[in-house]
C-alpha cells in the first residue's frame, strides 16, 4: 500500500546548507518588518470585530440585509474563502501524487494558505447568523436535524479543516526537526528555550531515520489522496445549501460541480499571491522563479476555462428554457440590474487571466500575478452574482410570463459599513495569519526540497 | 387549467395522495448517512428527532385549514394590519400579505397570502436545528428558543411566507398567552417568525384575527376533520362541497407542498406558478 503512494525508496538525503540559512533566517531572527505588519493588520481585524459587534447589538439589518434579500454578502463570503483555501488541496495534494518535483518549493506556503483561509471562511457562519449565541446547537447532538443541508455543511467543513491541520502538521515534522537542531546550535536565552518547547512538542519522537521518513511520506501520500474527495465534498454540500430549494437560480444540478471548480480556480489563484509575496518578503527568488508562476498559471486557467464553461451552460439552459422565474434570473444578470458584476467576472475572472497565459510576452510572473489578483477579486464578485439574485428574486407571481415579476419586486441586498469592514477584515487576517505562521514555520518544506532534489540528482534529471 | 382545477376541487376535501416526496428523499439520504457507520451509534435518535411530528394514533381532534374565497376580496389588506397588530409586527413583517397578481387578460386581482400551513412544508427539514416543526392539528410553527437564524427556511419556502427579525422586535405588552410557539410575541432579535394561524387561540374557540377582521368575509377558517370553516361574518360552509361547487384549488400544486390553504378562483386568474406559464 505504501509503496503505491510513497516516494521512490529514499536514497541517501544530503544537506543543502545554503537552502537551510536562506529559509531558517526569518524563523529564527525577528524581520525588521514583521511588527509594523502584523499592528496594520491586526488594527483592521479589529475594526471588523467592531463592526460585528455593532451587527451583534443592531440585528442583521444593519449589515444590509432585508426580507428582500434574506442571504447576501455572508453566505458569498463563506463559499469564497472557503473556496480560496483549495489552493493547498491543489497544489500539495495533486502535484505530490503527480510526483511533480517543481511542487516542493510551493507546498508549505499553498498549505500554509489553506491552513490559515479555511478557518477565516468558516467564520463567517457566525456573522451569518441570525442568533450566534445559539451556535453550540450545531455542535450537541440533540439538536442535529440530519435531513438539513446546513448541518452537514458544518460535518464537511469540520472534517476538512482536521485534514488540512493534519496535510499541514505532516510535512513540517522534519522541517521542525530541522529547526530544533538549529536552535540547540544556539546560547540558551528564555527566547530559545521556549522555541525549543515549541518544536519538541512538534516534532515529537521523530528521529529522522529512513525508515521513518519513508512511513512519514507514505502518510503523507494517504492523506494527499484522502484530502481531495473531502475538499469536493466541502464545496459540493456547501452547494446543496443552496441548491436544495425550489427558488430560481439556487435549484440548478450544475451547482456542486460548478463550486467545487470556483473553488479550485481561485484556490490557485491565491497560492500564486502568498507565493509571490512569501519569495519577495523573505527573499526566496533564487528557489522560486518564474518556471513555478507560469506551470502555477497554466493550471488555474485550466480551472478558469472549466468555469466559463459551466458558467456559460447554466445561464444559456436557464435562459433558453424562457420560464418566467429562470429565464427572469438570467435576465437579470446578464443584462439587467446585475450586469456589471457578472460582466466584470467574465471580462476579469474569465477571459484575461485566459489570454494572459496565451500571449506568449504576457505569460510572466508579473503577468501570472496579474491574472492571480483578477481572479481572486473576480471570482468573489462571481459569488456574490451567485448568491444574491436568486435571494432578491420575488417568487410569488402571476401566472402569465408577459407580466414577469408584476406582485413581488426585486429586492436588494444593501452593502453596509458592518459586512464591507468585517470582509475586509477577513482578507487582512489572511496575510496576518500568514506572517504568524511563517514566523514560527520555516516558509520552504526544507526536507522536501531536499528530498526531491536528492531524488532528481539521483535519476539525473532536472527537478 | 380547468383539469388541474375540477383535479384539485376533488381532492380538497380529502387529504391529497401522495405519489412522490421530497422529503421522504431526503430523509432516507439523511438515514443513509447513518449507515456511514461514524454516527451509527447515535443515528436513531437522532433519526427520530429529525422525523416531522406526525398524527398520533389516537389523532388529534381538529385539522386547521384555511379556505379563500378570492371571489370577495376587495385587496383593501385590514387582514394584514389585523395581524400585524395582534402580533406586533414591523410593518415589513406581513405574515399575511396581499399580494397584486395579474392574471392573463392583464387585468390585476388582489390574493391574501398567509402562510399556507403545509402538510410537506419545505421549510422543516432544511433547519439544522430542528427549530420548525408540524404539529399533529397541521400547524406548521417556529421554535424561536431553538432558531440560530441561517434563514436557510427562507430560501426553502416556495411562498415567501417567512420574515426575519432583522433588528429589534416590536416591542409588546403583557399577552393573553405565554410566548410559545403557538404565540410567538414578541418576536425574538435574529430569529424567523410566520402567520401561525394564530395557533393559541385556536383552543379558545376563536378563529385568527385576519378572518375576523376581514370585512368582506373573504376568509374562512375551520376543520378538515369536521368538514366546516366560518369567515369573519359568522358564514359557516361545507369546506368539501365549498371547493367542489367552486373550482377550489391550491397555490403552487406542482412544488409538492400540499398546502392547507385553498383558495377559490375569482377575477378569471390563473393560479399555476411560473414554471408553467411559459407555454
Amino acid at each position: 500500500m505504501t509503496d503505491v503512494i510513497a516516494t521512490p525508496a529514499p536514497v541517501e538525503h544530503r544537506v543543502d546548507h545554503e537552502l537551510r540559512s536562506a529559509v531558517l533566517r526569518p524563523v529564527l531572527e525577528t524581520p525588521r518588518w514583521w511588527w509594523p505588519s502584523i499592528l496594520v493588520l491586526g488594527a483592521v481585524v479589529v475594526l471588523g470585530i467592531i463592526a460585528w459587534i455593532f451587527q451583534l447589538a443592531h440585528g442583521l439589518g444593519s449589515a444590509g440585509y432585508n426580507n428582500g434579500a434574506f442571504w447576501g454578502i455572508y453566505e458569498s463570503n463563506l463559499v469564497a474563502f472557503i473556496g480560496v483555501s483549495y489552493g493547498g488541496a491543489v497544489v500539495s495534494a495533486i502535484l505530490r501524487l503527480t510526483h511533480q518535483g517543481w511542487r516542493a518549493p510551493l507546498t508549505r506556503i499553498a498549505e500554509a494558505t489553506a491552513l490559515v483561509t479555511l478557518p477565516i471562511g468558516m467564520i463567517f457562519i457566525i456573522p451569518h447568523l441570525g442568533n450566534p449565541g445559539k451556535i453550540w446547537e450545531l455542535i450537541w447532538l440533540p439538536y442535529w436535524n440530519l435531513s438539513s443541508p446546513i448541518l452537514w455543511d458544518f460535518f464537511a467543513v469540520s472534517t476538512y479543516l482536521m485534514a488540512t491541520i493534519v496535510f499541514f502538521y505532516l510535512p513540517l515534522v522534519p522541517d521542525a526537526q530541522v529547526v530544533l537542531t538549529q536552535l540547540d546550535a544556539e546560547a540558551p536565552s528564555t527566547r530559545v528555550r521556549v522555541r525549543q518547547t515549541l518544536y519538541r512538542v512538534l516534532v515529537g519522537r521523530f528521529g529522522g531515520t529512513p525508515t521513518e521518513r519513508r512511513r512519514l511520506n507514505g502518510s503523507i501520500g494517504l492523506l494527499a489522496i484522502m484530502i481531495i474527495p473531502m475538499a469536493v465534498s466541502v464545496h459540493s454540500v456547501l452547494s446543496f445549501a443552496f441548491a436544495s430549494s425550489s427558488r430560481p437560480g439556487y435549484m440548478e444540478t450544475i451547482f456542486p460541480v460548478y463550486f467545487v471548480v470556483a473553488a479550485l480556480y481561485s484556490g490557485v489563484a491565491l497560492v500564486v499571491l502568498s507565493v509571490a509575496a512569501v519569495r519577495k518578503l523573505y527573499h526566496l527568488e533564487s528557489y522560486i522563479s518564474s518556471r513555478h508562476f507560469v506551470r502555477l498559471g497554466f493550471l488555474m486557467i485550466a480551472f478558469g476555462a472549466a468555469y466559463l464553461y459551466l458558467t456559460f451552460t447554466e445561464y444559456l439552459i436557464d435562459g433558453y428554457s424562457n420560464t418566467a422565474g429562470p429565464a427572469a434570473w438570467v435576465y437579470q444578470i446578464i443584462a439587467g440590474r446585475y450586469w456589471v458584476p457578472f460582466w466584470f467576472y467574465f471580462v476579469a475572472g474569465g477571459l484575461v487571466p485566459i489570454l494572459i497565459m496565451a500571449i506568449k510576452p504576457l505569460r510572466t510572473m508579473t503577468g501570472v500575478t496579474v491574472a492571480s489578483v483578477l481572479v481572486v477579486l473576480s471570482l468573489w464578485v462571481k459569488r456574490l452574482v451567485i448568491v444574491i439574485p436568486p435571494a432578491t428574486e420575488p417568487i410569488v407571481r402571476a401566472a402569465t410570463k408577459g407580466s414577469g415579476a408584476v406582485s413581488g419586486l426585486w429586492g436588494t441586498f444593501h452593502f453596509t459599513w458592518v459586512p464591507i469592514s468585517i470582509t475586509v477584515a477577513a482578507t487582512a487576517a489572511i496575510p496576518l495569519l500568514l506572517l504568524i505562521v511563517f514566523r514560527f514555520v520555516p516558509a520552504l518544506s526544507v526536507t522536501e526540497m531536499e528530498e526531491v532534489a536528492a531524488e532528481s540528482s539521483h535519476q539525473g534529471g532536472r527537478p | 387549467m380547468s383539469e388541474t382545477t375540477s383535479e384539485m376541487a376533488s381532492a380538497a376535501g380529502t387529504t391529497t395522495p401522495v405519489t412522490i416526496q421530497r422529503r421522504s428523499v431526503l430523509r432516507a439520504a439523511a438515514l443513509g448517512g447513518i449507515g456511514l457507520g461514524v454516527l451509527g451509534a447515535v443515528g436513531g435518535t437522532v433519526a427520530l428527532a429529525a422525523e416531522p411530528s406526525s398524527t398520533t394514533s389516537s389523532g388529534p381532534t381538529k385539522q386547521w385549514c384555511m379556505v379563500i374565497d378570492l371571489r370577495m376580496c376587495n385587496g383593501c389588506q385590514l387582514c394584514t394590519v389585523a395581524c400585524q397588530t395582534a402580533h406586533f409586527l414591523h410593518e415589513d413583517q406581513t405574515w399575511m400579505k396581499v399580494y397584486t397578481m395579474t392574471n392573463a387578460a392583464g387585468e390585476e386581482y388582489p390574493m391574501p397570502r398567509p402562510c399556507m400551513q403545509c402538510e410537506d412544508p419545505a421549510c422543516v427539514p432544511v433547519c439544522p436545528v430542528g427549530a420548525n416543526f408540524r404539529t399533529p392539528e397541521g400547524l406548521v410553527l417556529v421554535d424561536q428558543s431553538k432558531c440560530i437564524g441561517t434563514r436557510i427556511c427562507m430560501n426553502a419556502c416556495p411562498y415567501e411566507a417567512r420574515y426575519f427579525n432583522w433588528g429589534a422586535p416590536e416591542p409588546a405588552p403583557k399577552q393573553p398567552f405565554a410566548q410559545s410557539p403557538e404565540w410567538p410575541v414578541p418576536q425574538v432579535q435574529g430569529t424567523v417568525g410566520k402567520c401561525i394561524d394564530c395557533a393559541a387561540m385556536l383552543p379558545t374557540g376563536q378563529i385568527p384575527e385576519c378572518a375576523t377582521h376581514c370585512a368582506m368575509g373573504v376568509i374562512y377558517f375551520g376543520d378538515l376533520t369536521s368538514d366546516t370553516a366560518v369567515n369573519g361574518q359568522g358564514q359557516t360552509i361545507k369546506i368539501s362541497s365549498f371547493l367542489a361547487d367552486n373550482n377550489g384549488m391550491v397555490f403552487k400544486e406542482e412544488y409538492g407542498t400540499h398546502p392547507r390553504v385553498y383558495y377559490i378562483p375569482g377575477h378569471g386568474q390563473d393560479l399555476v406558478s411560473d414554471h408553467d406559464a411559459a407555454s
